[in-house]
């Protein structure tokens, strides 16, 4: 910006400044708040392009595209916040396929009275999130609705991702006889977000597990190119989502409960609350099914990365025409580990 | 989990089974009534069947507090929470309890009205503190271990001066539910139903104290062992009963002496005294009217009271056609045995509050122990359709 008269005279007012319904009105107000907010947090050349669209060179070979709207409450939560989550979240579904992700884009639905700061502060969050896992946010949307029909900040974020050559990693791909393996411990998101949530609010040490997985997949890929499924356990938990895959995949699984790692502190929120840690939701976990000959090597190269120290072989894939997702519990019997009904909702005595 | 990991145990399980299948006759069956959905729930989440002989079999009871609320008292609640200046506020299980014409809080919440899921009566209070213009009404539901917190919320509205607070009344009690079920026809007459012994509850037991249930072990001379809600208390507990039931003996045994005196939390007990009293009788789903069963607050605390402050008339509603709750939640038939159950009835869609909330012995069917039914079946066997196909043919024959 070499000119001599400044764009925009008066700087933002994010200290005590509020959305109002002209930031999302087309004008100068907002091309003010994309241009001293998120231009400057989320920064990259292809953004500062300043177009309604990104145009980029894609390497050859299969594309990703996934989507994922962000309607978390409370905003900000222990281990992170909405903003880090909109890229996690995405960065997620995009790497589940096997792919590498390699750019984002955003979608701001704002409601009237939304304190600046407290944007600034997602804004931030998000460009940190984003320039840490190396996908920017190359394109955005900004929509401002009025007091009363939003919650404060509604993010979608999008993601396209690249497969390498000869991955096949899909949800009806498990197969009898196949591991079953995660890699850390369950129910770290939703116990953090519960003991944050205005009505609920318990004293704990857990944080979210909101992470970026993609580079834990990329490894996972590299050693063993033939994995069969993957899928990051989130709202619903490992138990809806292990229901899902034996659906698709029309198999059984059979699981042992003392394997699944659980944080002493989640078995103790979820104790209080009469929840079930299995169906309490992650944001940095997935779940992997591969051929029980590459399990081993699996866990060894899930163990060896940061965001799978914890990595586990949980339970095999077994034949079973109803596709039930069967437990051994730890304290010696057995029971089915069903679908999610509803909300999970917690129990009166 | 420090004082929860010790009574799930996988090796303490091991030897409490062997124990148990060395001490029960193979000769005879024992039937082992859970009267909590606390113990039900703890029966099907560690697959305690599997760790049990083939002749010792668990009858689900009808202790799960949402279970056994009529529906005539939850359409008094959704009407309460549609009034625009209510906010009807309750505990989570009863949100999607399945009232008349198939609504419930769930849904009149979706329409508009202000229902709000609380954790404990002091939640209640502070909702009623900050909205100062409208009036709050808690829906309080439960057996004796939910009274207490009930008594004090509304001993605190009085010592704060709220008043637009209010509560909704439905507090039960266990042991005239038991009674009544043993005075049953089925079980006591035609002896369709044999119940050889009963898991005594054990929160409901800390308040109330393992005295109460000295009458009907001798009266009908059935044992009754206080049992905790951990799976080893379970287990524990069963071998209790099986032993007095091989000496033929019929007492009142305390398993859950952690918890559980004889005599009950004195302090806890004077509190409700204080507040409440009993009502004449009162409607349980699936026993029908049960004489002394129910709780009313008192006339010195009538303004607390919500079937004082708003209209709340007397709502006569039946089940679904076809759903067994009412059966069920005696004891005299399974889930398996009734044609909704995982047809029409499932927990995303229940036809009857004992699929509702996972302490309901439907639910619990459903959700833990699908895989021991022989075969899911396939079609539902009530088509409402072809039901109302002819009702339809019917009317139109006449006209």
């Amino acid at each position: 910006m070499s000119r001599a008269v400044k764009r925009f005279p008066m700087r933002l007012k994010i200290r005590d400044g509020r959305i109002d319904m002209s930031h999302g009105s087309g004008g100068r107000a907002m091309a003010q708040l994309i241009e001293e907010l998120f231009f400057k947090h989320l920064d990259n050349a292809l953004l500062r392009q300043a177009n309604d669209q990104a145009a980029f060179d894609v390497p050859a070979g299969r594309m990703v595209m996934s989507t994922d709207g962000h309607v978390i409450s409370p905003l900000f939560f222990p281990g992170g916040d909405i903003g880090s989550l909109s890229v996690h979240g995405t960065i997620n579904d995009v790497a589940m396929s096997g792919a590498q992700p390699l750019y984002l884009s955003a979608g701001f639905i704002l409601e009237e009275g939304f304190p600046l700061a407290d944007l600034e502060r997602i804004v931030i969050s998000m460009g940190k999130a984003a320039k840490d896992a190396g996908v920017p946010v190359v394109t955005g949307d900004t929509k401002v609705v009025e007091k009363g029909k939003g919650d404060g900040v509604f993010i979608t974020t999008t993601g396209v991702g690249v497969m390498p050559t000869g991955v096949i990693i899909s949800g009806d791909l498990a197969r009898p006889g196949d591991a079953i393996l995660v890699n850390g411990s369950m129910g770290d998101h939703g116990v953090a977000i519960m003991s944050s949530r205005e009505n609920l609010q318990f004293e704990t040490t857990i944080e979210s597990d909101s992470a970026a997985l993609h580079t834990l997949v990329a490894d996972m890929v590299a050693a063993v190119p033939g994995i069969h499924c993957l899928r990051d356990p989130t709202r619903g938990g490992l138990a809806t989502t292990l229901n899902e895959l034996a659906q698709q995949s029309g198999v059984g699984m059979n699981l042992n409960e003392t394997a699944i790692p659980i944080h002493p502190a989640v078995t103790a929120a979820c104790e209080l609350l009469g929840l079930d840690p299995l169906y309490v939701a992650n944001e940095g976990k997935l779940i992997c099914i591969c051929a029980q000959q590459d399990a081993q090597r699996i866990l060894e190269v899930m163990q060896a990365h940061p965001l799978g120290k914890q990595a586990a072989i949980i339970g095999e894939v077994v034949e079973d025409a109803h596709s039930f997702v069967q437990m051994e519990t730890g304290f010696g019997g057995s029971r089915v580990v069903d679908w999610l009904a509803g909300e999970q909702l917690p129990r009166i005595c | 989990m420090k004082y929860v990991d010790e009574f799930r145990r996988h090796d303490l399980a091991q030897t409490l089974s062997a124990a148990i299948h060395a001490e029960v006759d193979p000769h005879r069956q024992y039937n082992l009534m859970e009267f909590c959905g606390g113990h039900t729930h703890a029966i099907f989440r560690y697959g305690v069947q599997d760790l049990m002989p083939e002749n010792v079999e668990f009858v689900h009871g009808p202790g799960c507090p949402v279970c056994v609320l009529p529906i005539g008292r939850i359409d008094n609640a959704i009407q309460l929470a549609l009034d625009k200046n209510v906010i009807l506020c309750t505990y989570g299980d009863m949100l999607r309890v399945p009232a008349s014409k198939r609504r419930s809080l769930l849904k009149v919440k979706a329409e508009g009205a202000d229902v709000r899921m609380v954790y404990s009566t002091l939640d209640a209070l502070k909702i009623a503190t900050d909205n100062p213009q409208r009036e709050v009404v808690f829906f309080a539901i439960g057996f004796e271990t939910t009274t207490p917190p009930t008594a004090v919320a509304i001993k605190q509205a009085q010592t704060e001066g709220l008043n637009n607070f209010s509560v909704f009344c439905n507090h039960v009690l266990t042991p005239a539910a038991i009674q009544n079920i043993l005075e049953s026809p089925q079980v006591r007459e035609m002896g369709s139903v044999s119940i050889d012994g009963f898991f005594g509850p054990s929160h409901v037991s800390s308040i109330i104290g393992s005295q109460p249930y000295e009458f009907f072990a001798e009266e009908f001379q059935k044992p009754v062992v206080i049992a905790g809600f951990e799976p080893l208390d379970v287990m524990q507990s069963a071998l209790m009963l099986i032993r007095q039931l091989n000496e033929g003996r019929h007492e009142v045994e305390n398993e859950y002496t952690r918890v559980v005196s004889r005599q009950g939390n004195l302090k806890a007990q004077a509190l409700v005294a204080d507040v409440m009293e009993l009502r004449r009788s009162f409607e349980w789903r699936g026993l029908g009217l049960v004489p002394y069963s129910g709780l009313q607050i008192k006339n010195s605390y009538a303004e607390f009271d919500a079937e004082k402050r708003f209209a709340v008339p007397a709502v006569q509603a039946s089940d679904v056609k076809g759903c067994e709750c009412p059966r069920i939640l005696r004891g005299v038939r399974k889930p398996t045995d009734c044609k909704l159950f995982g047809t029409v009835c499932t927990p995303e869609n229940p036809m009857g509050s004992c699929m509702v909330s996972s302490e309901g012995a439907c639910a619990a069917y459903w959700s833990y122990g699908r895989f021991r039914q022989p075969e899911v079946k396939p079609e539902p066997e009530i088509d409402f359709e072809i039901e109302l196909e002819a009702v339809k043919a019917e009317l139109d024959s006449v006209v």
